[in-house]
C-alpha cells in the first residue's frame, strides 16, 4: 500500500500509453471508491525529469522576453526618479541604527519591538488554565496553536503531548502547563544552527535567496545587505530574478540604497547565467558576500523548480558549495507553508528559513510546522518594513508572539 | 501526509452503509474529519465552526438508506454548505455609472496587486472596456516601473507622473487625464502593507475618494494570497469595516494552497469573490467559482461533477458489473473495451481526466484525442474473444500481423498495446487485492475500496513526470484553475 512498495509499478506505469492510463483511471476511481476517495502521494523523486528542463526553460525564456522591456544596465542601473522617500530608511539607517552588538546587530532593536507581545504567552496559558487543566482549557490551547497557523497535526500532537506529560508530571495549574508548552514548543523548533553560514578566504560567501511570489525575496535581500554593509563587509547583488518586471530594479534601488553593488542582466536572460555571471564579478572585485536573488515561483510548477535547481547547480559549480540556500517564508502563509518549504528543500536543498512580514498579528506559526517535519531552521526574521528590521530568529520570543492574539 | 478526507468518512460511515439514518454520533465522527480537513485548508477557526454546526443541523436524521455510498451523501451536503459560503453563484464586477468607472486594488504587500492590476486590465479589454492602469503604488521600489511595464505587456494605457510621494493626487488626476484619453475604466493600483494598518486604511479611503468625485463608480477589490493562512479573516476584516469594498480577488490560486482563506473572507465580510488569478501569463485571470473552489479546499477536484456524471451513465447493473470485472482481478481487454464505450458515453475523455482528483497536471494536459482512443478500439475489436482473454497466451507474429491488419495500424502498435495491458493488469490484480479481492479476503467494505483505488492512483500519477508539487498537504493542481495547455513558461 506504500508508495515505495509499488516501485517496480510505477515505472511500469510511466511507460504506459496515455489511452490505457486515462481509461483505466477513470474507470477505477469511479466504480471502486464511488470516486470519493482522494489518495496523495509523494512524489518519487523530483529530478528525473532533467531531460526536458532545458527546454522547458528555453519555452520560458523566450515566451516571456519582452523585447519592448527597457534594458537594465549592468551594475548600479540609474534608478530613474529615484525617490526621496524610498531613501528615507537610508538616510536614517546608518547613523541612526545602534552599533552592530551581536549576530545582525540587531537582537536588540528586534526585542524592544516585540516588548508588547512580551511575557503574552504566559498571560494567555493563566487565562485558559486559570481554572485549573480541564478538556476546556485544552481546547483552548489548540485554539489558539492552530489560529497562529501551527497546523492542525502539529497542533494535535504537541496538545496530546502536553496532557500525557501533565498527566504523568502530575501539573495541575497553569504555571506547570506553561512550563510544559514553552519546552515542547521551543523543543519543536530544535536547537539548530542558527547563524548565517560564511566561507574562508578564497571566493566570496554566496547566499541564494529563494521562495514563491510574494514573500518578500527582494526585500530580505536588500535588509541582508544592509547589515553587511555595515558590518563593514563589501557586497554585491546578482539579480538572477531576470523573470518580474522591474525586479532587478527593484533590487538595483535596494543596491543603491546599501551601498552594494548589483550584477544584472536583461531581462528575459537564462537566470543561471545571471548567478553565474554575478559571481564572477563578486570574484573579481574582491568582494565578501555575493547574494543571489531568484524570481519567485510558485512550488508546484515543476518546471520552475527544475529552473531554480539549475541556477543552483550552475553556480555551484563556479563558486563550489553555497554558504547558504535561503527559503524565504511569508509569516501570514498559511499550510501551504509546508509544501513549500518541502519543494524547496528537494529542489535546492534549502539551508535556512528567512521568515518576513512577522509583527504583532501575523505570526508564523507555520515555521513549528515545518522545523518539526522537515528539520529546516528559521535563520532570520522580518520584522517590519525599515532597512533595520531583520534580526536573527529568537525561539523564546517567537513563541511568545505566537500568542499575541489571546492575551490582546 | 494528508490522508484524504473522503477515505476518513469512508471509515466514519462504514458502520452505516445501507442502515437508514444518520444517528448524532455518526454525524460526529463525521463532521470532526470534516472540522479538521477544514482547519489544514486553513479555513478560519470561527468560520469552520460555524459551518460545522450548520452541517450537523442537516445531516442529524438524514435519510442514507437509499444511498449506496452514505460518505456520498455526507460530502454532497459538505460541498453544498462550502459552495453556499463562498458566495453560491459567480458574482460579476458592476461598472456601470457614468466614465471613467474606477477599480481600486488594495491588499497586504507581496499579495500580486500590482500582477493583478494588467491581468485585470487585460480580462476588462478583451470584454470591450478600455482600461487605464495608475501607479499609486509609491513605496515599493520600482512598483511603479513594473506597472508599466505590465500595461505595456497587455497594450493598455497607463498613467504614472510619480515615483514618490503622495498618491492621493496622482488618483485626482487620473479621472480627468482618463478622459482625455478616452479611456471608460481607472484601475488604480495602491501600496501594500505589512498588516492592515491606518496609513493603510487612511491612504485606501482617501484615494476611494478623489477617484469618486466625477460621479462614477468606484469598486474597491481586495487582493488576497490563496495561501494565507488564518491571519486572512483579521486582514479582511478591519480593512471592510474601515474602508470597505466590493470583491476579493484571489491571487496565485494556480500554487497548491487549498484556499480556505477564500471561504474565511466571503464568510466573514459578505463579499464575494469575483476573480481568481491563476498564472504567470497575463491572460491567466478568471471569474472565480464558487462550486469549484468547495471541492478544492475539500482537497476533491471536481469530483461531484464526475460522480453525477457517472450516475447519469452507468446502470446500477452496469456499475456492478464494472466492480466485479475490476475485483475478479481478471481484468481482460474486453472488459476494458467495455469501460472504454462506457467512458465515451460519458463525453470526451479529456474532460474527464481534468476532473479526476490527485492526478497530475502532466497527465491531464497530455494531449487525448478521440482518435487515438480509435485506435486502440480498433485493435481490440480486431481480436478473437481468446486472443481478448490471453493475448500474451495466444497472440504469435501471424496473429499480431492480422490484427494489425484488421485494425489498419501496425504491429508495433499492437504489441505495443498488448504490453502494456499486461503491465496495466498487473497493478491491477495488485489493487484488488486490497480491496478485497476475490473471495472476499483483505479488508474489504468502502475501506479497502478505498486503499485499492488509492493505490492505483498513486501508481498511475507516480508514473508521470512529477516534481515536488505533487507532494504536500496542498489541494489538487489544476481544480480551480484548470491550466490552458501550451503557454509560455
Amino acid at each position: 500500500m506504500t508508495a515505495s512498495s509499488s516501485m517496480p509499478l510505477m515505472l511500469a506505469a510511466s511507460a504506459l500509453d496515455p489511452v490505457i492510463t486515462a481509461v483505466i483511471a477513470v474507470v477505477v476511481l469511479l466504480l471502486l471508491g464511488a470516486g470519493l476517495a482522494v489518495g496523495r502521494r509523494r512524489s518519487g523523486s523530483g529530478d528525473g525529469a532533467d531531460g526536458d528542463t532545458s527546454t522547458s526553460l528555453q519555452e520560458r525564456t523566450v515566451d516571456d522576453v519582452d523585447a519592448t522591456r527597457p534594458e537594465v544596465e549592468e551594475e548600479l542601473p540609474e534608478v530613474p526618479d529615484t525617490p526621496e522617500a524610498l531613501l528615507e530608511p537610508d538616510e536614517a539607517a546608518p547613523p541612526a541604527v545602534p552599533p552592530v552588538e551581536e549576530d545582525l546587530g540587531l537582537g536588540e532593536r528586534f526585542r524592544r519591538r516585540l516588548t508588547r507581545t512580551r511575557n503574552v504567552l504566559g498571560a494567555s496559558v493563566v487565562d485558559l488554565f486559570g481554572k485549573g487543566v480541564t478538556e476546556d482549557a485544552w481546547e483552548g490551547l489548540e485554539e489558539a496553536l492552530i489560529t497562529a497557523d501551527v497546523g492542525v497535526t502539529a497542533t494535535l500532537e504537541l496538545v496530546e503531548e502536553l496532557k500525557r506529560r501533565s498527566r504523568e508530571e502530575g501539573v495541575n495549574d497553569a504555571d506547570g502547563v506553561l512550563r510544559l508548552l514553552k519546552e515542547e514548543l521551543t523543543a519543536a523548533l530544535g536547537e539548530a544552527d542558527r547563524s548565517l553560514g560564511r566561507g574562508g578566504d578564497d571566493g566570496p560567501t554566496v547566499w541564494l535567496v529563494t521562495g514563491v511570489n510574494g514573500v518578500g525575496k527582494t526585500t530580505t535581500i536588500g535588509k541582508l545587505a544592509a547589515v553587511e554593509r555595515r558590518d563593514g563587509r563589501s557586497v554585491v547583488l546578482g539579480a538572477a530574478d531576470t523573470f518580474r518586471a522591474a525586479a532587478s530594479e527593484q533590487l538595483g534601488v535596494w543596491a543603491e540604497r546599501t551601498g552594494a553593488e548589483l550584477v544584472a542582466k536583461d531581462a528575459g536572460a537564462d537566470p543561471a547565467s545571471a548567478a553565474y555571471e554575478a559571481y564572477d564579478a563578486a570574484e573579481a572585485r574582491g568582494a565578501d558576500v555575493l547574494i543571489v536573488d531568484t524570481a519567485g515561483r510558485l512550488h508546484n510548477k515543476t518546471q520552475l523548480m527544475d529552473e531554480l535547481g539549475k541556477v543552483k547547480r550552475v553556480l555551484e559549480k563556479r563558486a563550489g558549495s553555497l554558504e547558504e540556500t535561503l527559503l524565504v517564508l511569508d509569516a501570514t502563509t498559511g499550510q501551504n507553508g509546508i509544501a513549500q518549504a518541502r519543494a524547496f528543500l528537494e529542489a535546492v536543498d534549502v539551508t535556512g528559513i528567512a521568515l518576513t512580514k512577522l509583527d504583532g498579528s501575523s505570526r508564523g506559526g507555520i515555521v513549528v510546522a515545518v522545523q518539526r517535519e522537515l528539520g529546516l531552521p528559521v535563520k532570520l526574521v522580518g520584522l517590519g518594513e525599515e532597512v533595520a528590521d531583520l534580526a536573527p530568529f529568537d525561539p523564546e520570543l517567537f513563541v511568545d508572539g505566537l500568542f499575541a492574539e489571546l492575551a490582546g | 501526509m494528508f490522508d484524504s478526507l473522503a477515505s476518513k468518512l469512508e471509515a466514519a460511515l462504514d458502520r452505516v452503509k445501507g442502515r437508514g439514518r444518520l444517528d448524532e454520533k455518526t454525524v460526529d465522527a463525521t463532521l470532526k474529519e470534516i472540522r479538521l480537513a477544514l482547519l489544514e485548508a486553513d479555513v478560519n477557526f470561527k468560520v469552520v465552526k460555524g459551518i460545522i454546526e450548520r452541517l450537523r443541523e442537516q445531516l442529524v436524521g438524514e435519510d442514507v438508506a437509499k444511498a449506496l455510498n452514505p460518505s456520498q451523501t455526507v460530502i454532497k451536503a459538505v460541498d453544498a454548505e462550502l459552495t453556499r459560503a463562498l458566495g453560491g453563484e459567480s458574482a460579476s464586477l458592476d461598472l456601470k455609472g457614468p466614465a471613467p468607472s474606477v477599480i481600486v486594488l488594495a491588499g497586504l504587500q507581496g499579495s500580486g496587486k500590482t500582477t493583478a492590476a494588467s491581468k485585470l486590465a487585460k480580462h476588462l479589454k478583451a470584454k470591450g472596456r478600455n482600461p487605464m492602469l495608475v501607479a499609486c503604488d509609491l513605496q515599493r521600489p520600482a512598483a511603479v516601473e513594473q506597472l508599466k511595464l505590465g500595461a505595456e505587456r497587455v497594450g493598455v494605457h497607463v498613467y504614472a507622473p510619480a515615483t514618490s510621494g503622495d498618491p492621493v493626487p496622482v488618483a485626482k488626476e487620473s479621472i480627468s487625464k482618463a478622459r482625455d484619453t478616452g479611456c471608460d475604466t481607472v484601475i488604480i493600483d495602491t501600496a501594500g502593507r505589512l498588516h492592515v494598518d491606518e496609513v493603510l486604511l487612511d491612504q485606501a479611503s482617501a484615494i476611494k475618494d478623489v477617484a469618486g468625485e466625477h460621479g462614477g463608480v468606484v469598486r474597491t477589490l481586495f487582493v488576497i494570497d490563496a495561501m494565507i493562512g488564518q491571519e486572512a479573516v483579521n486582514v479582511a476584516k478591519s480593512f471592510a469595516d474601515r474602508v470597505g469594498f466590493d470583491g476579493v480577488v484571489l491571487s496565485k490560486l494556480d500554487g497548491d494552497a487549498r484556499g480556505g482563506a477564500a471561504l474565511s473572507v466571503r464568510e466573514v465580510t459578505g463579499t464575494p469573490i469575483l476573480f481568481a488569478s491563476v498564472g504567470e501569463a497575463p491572460e491567466d485571470f478568471e471569474a472565480f467559482h464558487p462550486d469549484r473552489m468547495a471541492s478544492r479546499i475539500l482537497g476533491m477536484g471536481d469530483v461531484m461533477s464526475l460522480i453525477e456524471k457517472a450516475e447519469s451513465t452507468y446502470t446500477e447493473q452496469e456499475q456492478r458489473q464494472a466492480e466485479e470485472a475490476l475485483m475478479s482481478g481478471e481484468f481482460t481487454l474486453e472488459d476494458f473495451l467495455d469501460q472504454l464505450q462506457m467512458l465515451k458515453r460519458m463525453g470526451p475523455l479529456q474532460g474527464l481526466m481534468g476532473m479526476l482528483p490527485g492526478m497530475d497536471k502532466q497527465l491531464k494536459d497530455v494531449d487525448l484525442d478521440d482518435g487515438q482512443f480509435d485506435r486502440v478500439e480498433a485493435i481490440i475489436r480486431s481480436m478473437t474473444p481468446q486472443e481478448r482473454r490471453d493475448p500474451k497466451g495466444v497472440l504469435n507474429g501471424r496473429r499480431r500481423k492480422r490484427i494489425a491488419a484488421g485494425s489498419g495500424t501496425t504491429v508495433t502498435e499492437v504489441n505495443r498495446l498488448v504490453k502494456q495491458f499486461a503491465e496495466m493488469q498487473k497493478m491491477m490484480k495488485q489493487a484488488a487485492k486490497q480491496a478485497g479481492g476475490p473471495g472476499g479476503k483483505g479488508k474489504g467494505g468502502a475501506k479497502g475500496q478505498a486503499a485499492a483505488m488509492r493505490q492505483v492512483q498513486q501508481q498511475l500519477g507516480a508514473g508521470t513526470p512529477s516534481g515536488p508539487g505533487a507532494t504536500g498537504l496542498g489541494g489538487f493542481q489544476g481544480l480551480q484553475p484548470a491550466p490552458k495547455k501550451g503557454k509560455g513558461r
